[in-house]
């Protein structure tokens, strides 16, 4: 075993440094034993949570500033810092001295945006680190291959970015819970817009990348668009990862579509919107119509790689730095003043699932999963960027304003990609909680 | 009499082995890694690598499509959990044997090449079953988020011996011994100890011979009458059936099967598992996926501030320094330490790690018996 | 019938470069008789030329604006091009035609990485087994990669072409259709005559020349060649140099098309080793037909018509096509006996 012993000094040498997550950690055998208990239950002075990000592959970067917004909400959880969002949070069960009186620490791990290696990874902190609630991720087939696991396990899930509606839908799971939106309040918070941008008699070219999300936005933007009268010419399912979709494009150009809708995201979309502006289609006239692209989710730190491609493009997103409301101005400005550029909406996304989870836990009284689940479910809240906004208790899905919308004429900066266009008040994008089925199940709290 | 020392060594090698695999959680918990999923995961994925080495080592044939059996095994066991029972027995069974029969008949077809024609043709059957499993076959594979087990999934032999698990999702068990934690891997090292035997039989076996004489020559071997095909596609449906294993177990731990098994990176990481521990050597390949397994999930999780905290002792200068440097390798650049690693041995130890401690024990026997004549040239570990 | 001519024009375009990379991969192999895992990293390094030079074109002078604010807080800063503010409008141009001025550093720039690779690693691994050939440069290749992460980070970086070639050309009426029926991105018509210039300049050099005399009488008997008193080393440094100059170039010109991220050679690398085999192994002419091929057939598969009766066809054609080939064809379409068989 002699790869082992290269590494023993610095592992051991890491081991008694590293003492505040040793501390929280458990013994090695989490038996049922302790039936009383929930797993990973804190007995120390500090609480763990687990930061499974994407470090590596396409969704590096996002991954990144997932975890730079981590690492502030800890800070700010812990008292350091400026507070940030916690000074506007409507919730003021959180004064700055960590949780249930426990210093929050964190582990970290790497999702490589592949089910398994999320599982991996989050397994470790589950049972070696001894992380009370697992956090992040950048994908919708991670993010729910990650809940069932925390179910299992009998932590609590704070999905990331993930936008399908499965997550919260077909897939959900009690020990689960998302802040961000899905494909199914995009649909209904863009098709206003469009109708007013665009008129109803449009005629949509849907590009969808060929996966569950793909399908789940391609079924949303549909439906919504459909019922305002547009008509869809062709909905074709495209690799991911194809790289070069000319392919996919040059039919959109005689098919007489007037509109073309990519759900694509991350890279497909970079490289599916600069192709198809590369052809032509933001200039065409089709039917004496201007030709419009819409992309439905946007993401900034993705629209970047676009660069001026994106345009007048018209989409939706979680969040953006420009809002002006106090809890968005808190935010941006404690991130930016530590790292020197505005958060993405990964970002903030993350940023609100650890300052919720720390709060739920706060007024629970406990890290308990079914504790601090009762305490999320129905929870009403505000200030934290996004308006008015509840997790709604039937599918612990996020209910809040959707923002549309639009690639920038006259960027300031390259963080000045988007403007907003529309905020979608949230009565606009709820819909019932059975209209995706799917099963939450009883808590589980685990050994 | 020495065939007889052969015996007696190989008894004392493969009782090592198990010890030291028994003891995993023990040993390896000062490395940071004697916790139970990546203790499954060694196990796991040595067994995955044996399998492959049994192919590549001693036949020399490069399959860069044995990922495609993993996930087979994968889907298989889920299925069996949702379809019929959660007790893995049945689930591992029918994996191998599945991951077998898709060798079979990928072998056959792709054993009519050899060389890189050879590694093409597994490549690009992988690849399309990855393509396939993530879109069109959704409906079996259930696509990128990966096949799950749900609570109204049928289970006919356990409804029919009448085991309810009631409203919890279920995990598979031996006859009610959990299949998670440390029950799991010894489940697992159990396997992984059966499998080296299994292993090791065929190394040592006139078979294992022939194999290796295809290796050596194939032309020479054809020309004195004998057709090498069929021992290359036996070779090939041992090494698939040892993948499907190895997929089954993965699902028995953790019961869920994503289409990423099947990617060609994950072929690919099971050839440098195989290079990097010792093509062709016993042990080389389960060290050498150990290895990649060590990197992947604890180099990937330090972060600043455990870096900060390491180098807490330094003045904070050179603390932070070092640790700026230092990060370059761990946490997210987890990669660079794995490729700048895959390059060190190859360039200085190109029998793998298992030529490493070889040479390490040469050196060590060398000084022990310093009157007594030393074996200055030692084989290749090839 | 122009769909099924601008999906051939899409194909020609993806051929162009799949048969650029794979051309250097397959000269590697014909002489050298190395697989070089770290090919798409070549590929990718010569698109990050292209990077380079954009980002140096825009270094900015950063004056801090103290009378506005960021968002977070901070005093404004407002940015300037050194180089518009250097040379005026010369500078706007420069800036604008930065991926086509970038050829000028990647041909340098990747000649001296191609002869530093093949000097300080490649060379010793002439005589060892594929197995750890494949190791060794796939581990240089994600070492590469994992530097140009921590430099320019994981998102793709965009690279606009010129503003004279951004548009559509009506392609077809030079072709005798009538006028916009068969429109196509002006970027991706140079690309594709950029690639048969590339392709035929190589071929010309290695028919024409003494020393294209000499490498092809390498690859076809090495020994033999070494026996002559010819100093064959120092040919193959030069030819690992070309091949990693015809990669680099393939990447600059392509980031128009796909804005170059970290790991886009790996995305590459797959398909240009099937390119290559599909092509026979060591064979140039093999390639560059097996590039454009799958390039077009690979675009064909994609038509809704097609999908319709196949689904699913067009993610796995390329692979399929391999193994049609392989099959039918032992050595690929142009391959030769014995080369890469053992």
């Amino acid at each position: 075993m002699a790869n082992f012993t290269k590494v023993s000094r610095r592992s051991l040498l890491r081991g008694a440094a590293a003492a505040t997550t040793a501390l929280a950690a458990p013994t090695i055998f989490t038996s049922k034993a302790w039936a009383a208990g929930y797993t990973n239950e804190p007995k120390g002075s500090t609480v763990t949570l687990g930061f499974n990000v994407p470090q590596t592959g396409a969704y590096a970067d996002e991954g990144a500033d997932e975890l730079r917004a981590y690492q502030l909400a800890v800070e700010h959880i812990n008292g350091e810092g400026d507070g940030g969002m916690l000074n506007t949070f409507s919730s003021k069960a959180l004064t700055g001295a960590g949780v249930n009186g426990k210093k929050v620490v964190f582990v970290t791990g790497d999702t490589q945006t592949k089910s398994d290696a999320a599982r991996a990874s989050a397994k470790r902190m589950i049972e070696k680190d001894g992380a009370v609630m697992i956090t992040g991720g950048s994908s919708s087939g991670v993010a729910i291959a990650v809940q069932g696991l925390c179910q299992d396990a009998g932590v609590i899930f704070m999905a990331g970015l993930t936008h399908s509606n499965d997550t919260t839908g077909k897939d959900k799971r009690a020990n689960g819970f998302r802040h961000f939106f899905n494909t199914e309040m995009t649909g209904a918070a863009l098709a206003p817009v469009l109708k007013n941008n665009f008129g109803t008699e449009r005629n949509a070219y849907h590009l969808t990348a060929d996966y569950t999300w793909g399908w789940s936005q391609e079924g949303s933007i549909k439906k919504y668009t459909e019922q305002l009268g547009w008509n869809t010419a062709a909905a074709v399912r495209t690799p991911l990862g194809a790289g070069d979709f000319s392919q996919y494009i040059t039919p959109v150009l005689n098919s007489g579509a007037d509109t073309l809708v990519l759900n694509h995201y991350g890279r497909d979309m970079v490289n599916s919107l600069t192709q198809a502006v590369q052809f032509g289609l933001r200039d065409k006239q089709v039917n004496g119509k201007d030709f419009a692209i819409v992309v439905p989710l946007y993401s900034r730190l993705m629209a970047q790689g676009a660069g001026e491609n994106v345009k007048g493009i018209f989409g939706s997103t979680n969040w953006h730095w420009s809002l002006q409301d106090e809890g968005s101005k808190a935010f941006v400005k404690s991130f930016g003043q530590k790292y020197g550029f505005p958060p993405s909406q990964a970002a903030h996304t993350t940023y609100c699932q650890a300052l919720l989870y720390a709060d739920a836990a706060q007024r629970a009284g406990t890290f308990r999963p079914s504790g601090v689940g009762k305490s999320l479910e129905g929870f009403k809240f505000d200030g934290l960027g996004n308006g008015p906004t509840e997790y709604r208790a039937e599918d612990h899905q996020c209910f809040k304003d959707v923002l549309v919308v639009k690639g920038k004429e006259n960027p300031s900066s390259k963080f000045d990609v988007l403007e907003v266009v529309e905020v979608t008040p949230r009565a606009q994008v709820e819909y019932p909680a059975s209209l995706l089925g799917g099963e939450l199940g009883p808590y589980n709290d685990g050994a | 009499m020495v065939a007889i020392i052969k015996k007696q060594s190989d008894l004392v090698l493969l009782l090592c082995f198990a010890a030291a695999v028994l003891a995993g959680p023990v040993i390896l918990q000062p490395f940071g890694a004697g916790y139970p999923d990546l203790l499954q995961k060694f196990a796991i994925f040595g067994i995955f690598a044996i399998g492959f080495n049994i192919l590549f080592g001693l036949t020399g044939y490069l399959s860069f499509g044995h990922a495609a059996f993993l996930g087979i095994g994968s889907y298989t066991a889920v299925w069996t959990f949702k379809l019929l029972s959660m007790n893995p027995l049945p689930a591992v069974l029918l994996a191998t044997l599945l991951g077998g029969l898709f060798a079979a008949l990928i072998g056959f077809i792709s054993l009519r090449r050899t060389g890189i024609y050879f590694s093409i043709l597994t490549l690009a059957f992988a690849q399309m079953s990855y393509n396939l499993a993530y879109s069109v076959l959704t409906p079996i594979t259930n696509g990128e988020t990966g096949l799950q087990l749900r609570q109204a999934d049928p289970r006919v032999l356990d409804v029919a011996f009448g085991r309810d698990y009631g409203a919890v999702l279920p995990s598979s068990d031996l006859f009610g011994i959990d299949m998670t934690g440390y029950p799991g891997f010894y489940f697992c090292a159990a396997v992984l100890i059966l499998c080296f035997y299994i292993s090791m039989r065929i190394f040592r076996s006139p078979f294992g011979m022939m194999l290796r004489a295809v290796k050596s020559n194939q032309n020479r071997m054809n020309y004195t009458g004998l057709n090498t095909r069929p021992y290359a596609l036996a070779a090939f449906v041992i090494s698939g059936m040892y993948a499907g294993l190895a997929g089954g177990l993965l699902a028995v731990t953790d019961p869920l099967a994503g289409a990423e098994r099947m990617q060609w990176t994950a072929s690919g990481e099971v050839v440098l598992m195989t290079i990097l521990g010792g093509t062709g050597t016993l042990l080389g390949p389960v060290i050498g996926a150990g290895a990649i397994k060590y990197f992947e999930n604890i180099f990937s999780a330090f972060n600043e501030n455990i870096l900060l905290n390491t180098f807490s002792f330094l003045p904070e200068t050179l603390q932070h320094a070092v640790v700026s440097v230092a990060s370059l390798f761990v946490g997210e650049g987890w990669h660079l330490t794995l490729g700048a690693l895959f390059m060190v041995i190859v360039i200085f130890l190109p029998g793998g790690l298992m030529e490493g401690v070889r040479r390490f024990g040469v050196l060590f026997k060398r000084k022990a018996d310093s009157d007594g004549p030393t074996e200055t040239q030692p084989a290749s570990a090839e | 019938m122009d769909a099924i001519l601008l999906q051939i024009l899409n194909g020609l375009d993806k051929g162009g470069a799949y048969a650029l990379i794979a051309l250097g991969l397959t000269i590697i192999f014909g002489t050298l008789g190395v697989v070089n895992f770290a090919h798409g990293a070549l590929f990718m390094m010569g698109a990050f030329c292209a990077v380079s030079i954009k980002a140096l074109f825009t270094l900015e002078k950063v004056v801090l604006d103290p009378t506005k604010l960021t968002a977070w807080g901070t005093p404004m800063e407002i940015r300037t091009p050194y180089i518009e503010s250097w040379f005026g409008d010369v500078g706007v141009w420069m800036i604008d035609y930065s991926v086509p001025l970038s050829i000028l550093l990647a041909i340098p720039v990747m000649l001296f990485i191609g002869v530093a690779m093949e000097r300080g690693l490649i060379r010793y691994f002439y005589k060892r087994p594929h197995a750890e050939q494949i190791l060794v440069t796939f581990g240089l290749a994600i070492v590469i990669q994992e530097l140009v992460k921590s430099q320019f980070g994981a998102n793709p970086i965009p690279q606009p072409a010129p503003d004279t070639a951004k548009g559509m050309l009506d392609f077809g009426v030079m072709i005798g259709f009538d006028a916009g029926n068969v429109v196509y991105p002006a970027w991706r018509l140079i690309y594709f005559l950029f690639s048969t210039l590339v392709i035929a300049g190589v071929f010309a050099f290695l028919q024409f020349t003494t020393f294209g005399m000499v490498v092809r009488a390498g690859m076809a008997d090495r020994e033999t060649v070494g026996l002559l008193g010819i100093d064959i080393d120092r040919k193959f440094t030069i030819v690992f140099g070309l091949a990693a100059v015809v990669a680099g170039l393939a990447g600059v010109m392509y980031t128009p098309i796909l804005s170059p991220d970290y790991h886009m050679g790996m995305d590459f690398l797959v398909l240009s080793f099937v390119v290559v085999v599909v092509g026979g192994m060591g064979s140039l002419g093999g390639a560059v037909v097996a590039g454009f091929l799958l390039g077009i057939l690979q675009s064909l598969a994609s038509m809704e018509e097609v999908k319709q009766i196949l689904p699913g066809i067009d993610q796995i054609i390329i692979y399929l096509i391999a193994v049609v080939v392989l099959l039918a064809r032992p050595r690929g379409l142009m391959g030769r006996k014995g080369m890469m068989e053992g």
